[in-house]
């Protein structure tokens, strides 16, 4: 395990342990997140990837019956603290899902949605849903159309009006589950591209059950097996040299 | 095929053309028996003129102050039952445990159940006395009294109708609003209702539908008296409340045998494109 002293996590776990009534899906996680990083998380399905994901930005304490120990810290802040405002942490850790999830409403309304919960002025509204539909490489596609449904557009530029709509709240973090997973390869490798254009921005985490991708976009990896963290290192040393005979299997192929 | 399963095939279409024919059958009837009260009145002074003296010598068929008196509850009675359908089907598809939900649905598909003569006797004993007494008026059976009767018996139908429709909004849509930073309250103003906006509207179209036709409250609670209300606790007389009343004491084929047909007429026409636009919402959502 990398030596967390070695680099300020931006967000970490802290002996994390997270229940479904009586399942143990977590199991005591340590793992930092750092800073304008990509890191990828993989492992077979059903192993917790998804679940770890929801638990840096609380989306676990909708699901009645689930229980969950132990710290996340945004920095130094627990964010399952009981005076932390959970719709602050989401504000500052976006996400995006599997499947894309536009809201039925105009492209438009779409992004501006967060801002617009957070009662900004129609004027900065405007402004930020441009920028935020550019920097997911968007703008072009659907600048004459800003007012016409999201169902309107493909798959791919579904997905990017996803993280467009995420992008506008303005996060530290962004959290992706498997945001290529329902998408064409063409779609997929522009999605892989924008990861890393936007670390510079962002702090990004990422679920992949495509290994290759996590090979090629992340800077970490963190491998999970049967709700344990079995390895965390950086992508390249990982993908090399993995300590644990586990990874090792799951990296050839043995897996998942 | 086997012979079976033609049996069952042509008991099944016979059933079907049954409703056809019976649907049919009553519209050519109505029509046949409501249109020859033009023969007494013209379409004009039958809409839209306010004296309905249908035994006097001779005889007025203006059926304005019915209308308006079925519009003045029915009206009423969504005032009422938007709010409370409404708030019942959020909190039991929203913000209900599934053992709250499990109970309170029961529950209110029961008061869809209650006959609608209990209902009338209910807003004759206890309503009307109640009104007298804290509003100082003096007549309980009222439009007001009418409207709050109504106005429970369509709760259940626009609560169960919009819960069905809130249900089926998917739950990603909620969650990209929750992880967008928005609060529970949020999400369900901003995205869910949205989302099921042609469900709910055809809950309150249907609940203004059955409100509308219901003949038995307005009957016994709405106080009969054909006028147009000045307030909400002048007596009306709907027009349900009218054919009922006077149908017993007409001779066949008289004028106001037909002038009552008429006004059957009009309530038929009404929930008839009530129903269109319900199908035309749900058409457009479809598509
Ligand atoms: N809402 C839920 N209620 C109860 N159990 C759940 C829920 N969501 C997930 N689980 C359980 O938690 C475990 C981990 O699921 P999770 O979805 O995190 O796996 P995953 O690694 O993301 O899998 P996949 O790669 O298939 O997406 C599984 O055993 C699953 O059954
Ligand atoms: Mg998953």
């Amino acid at each position: 395990m990398v030596n967390k002293t070695q680099k300020t996590a931006h967000i970490s776990t802290e002996n994390l342990n997270l229940w479904f009534d009586d399942n143990h899906v977590l199991k005591d996680i340590n793992i930092p997140i750092y800073d304008k990083k990509v890191t990828a998380m993989i492992g077979p399905s059903g192993c917790g990837k998804s679940t770890m994901l929801r638990c840096f930005n609380r989306m676990n304490d909708l699901i009645p019956g689930c229980k969950i120990k132990g710290k996340v810290n945004l920095y130094d802040q627990n964010i399952y603290d009981s005076k932390v405002d959970v719709t602050d942490v989401r504000t500052k850790v976006g996400m995006v899902f599997q499947r894309p999830n536009p809201f039925p409403k105009s492209i438009y309304k779409n992004v501006a949605y967060g801002l617009k919960v957070r009662g900004e002025k129609k004027a900065k509204i405007d402004e930020l849903v441009e920028k935020s539909l550019k920097d997911a490489w968007l703008w072009d596609e659907v600048k004459d159309r800003l007012h016409e449904s999201a169902f309107s557009l493909s798959g791919g530029q579904q997905q990017r009006l996803c993280i467009a709509r995420a992008l506008a709240n303005n996060p530290e973090i962004l959290l992706l589950d498997e945001p290529t997973s329902a998408l064409d390869p063409q779609s997929t490798a522009k999605i892989e591209e924008l990861c890393l254009e936007l670390k510079n921005k962002v702090t990004i985490l990422i679920v992949t059950h495509n290994i290759a991708q996590a090979g090629r976009i992340s800077d970490y990896t963190a491998f999970i097996f049967l709700g344990e963290l079995v390895e965390f290192a950086p992508t390249k040393e990982m993908f090399t040299v993995p300590k644990d005979s586990r990874t090792e299997q799951y990296l050839s192929g043995a897996f998942g | 095929m086997d012979f079976k399963e033609k049996i069952f095939q042509s008991i099944t279409y016979i059933a079907s053309i049954c409703t056809i024919v019976f649907l049919f059958g009553i519209i050519l009837s109505l029509f046949f028996e409501g249109l020859p009260v033009l023969n007494f009145t013209s379409i004009k002074d039958f809409l839209f003129s306010k004296d309905w003296y249908p035994t006097m010598f001779p005889p007025k068929f203006g059926i304005l102050s019915l209308i308006a008196g079925s519009f003045v509850v029915t009206l009423g009675a969504l005032v009422i039952s938007i709010p409370l359908g409404l708030g019942a089907a959020i909190y039991i598809s929203e913000i209900a445990n599934k053992r709250v939900k499990e109970i309170l649905k029961p529950l209110i598909e029961l008061l869809a159940g209650i006959p609608s003569v209990v209902y009338g006797l209910f807003g004759m004993a206890f309503l009307s006395p109640f009104l007298i007494k804290v509003f100082q008026v003096p007549i309980g059976l009222n439009a007001f009294n009418a409207s709050i009767i109504l106005g429970i018996m369509v709760v259940p139908i626009i609560s169960s109708m919009s819960e069905d429709a809130l249900s089926t909004v998917p739950n990603s849509l909620r969650e990209a609003s929750l992880a967008l930073g928005a609060n529970k309250w949020e999400t369900i103003m901003k995205v869910v209702l949205p989302a099921a906006k042609s469900g709910v509207i055809s809950s309150i179209i249907l609940g203004f539908g059955r409100a509308i036709g219901e003949t038995m409250v307005v009957l016994m609670v709405a106080g009969g008296a054909a006028q147009i209300p000045d307030s909400i606790f002048d007596p009306v007389r709907p027009m349900p409340a009218t054919v009922a009343a006077e149908m017993g004491e007409t001779a066949i084929g008289t004028p106001h045998f037909h002038a009552l047909f008429g006004i059957a007429i009009i309530l038929f026409i009404i929930t008839f494109i009530s129903i269109l636009i319900i199908e035309f919402v749900v058409m457009r959502r479809k598509k």
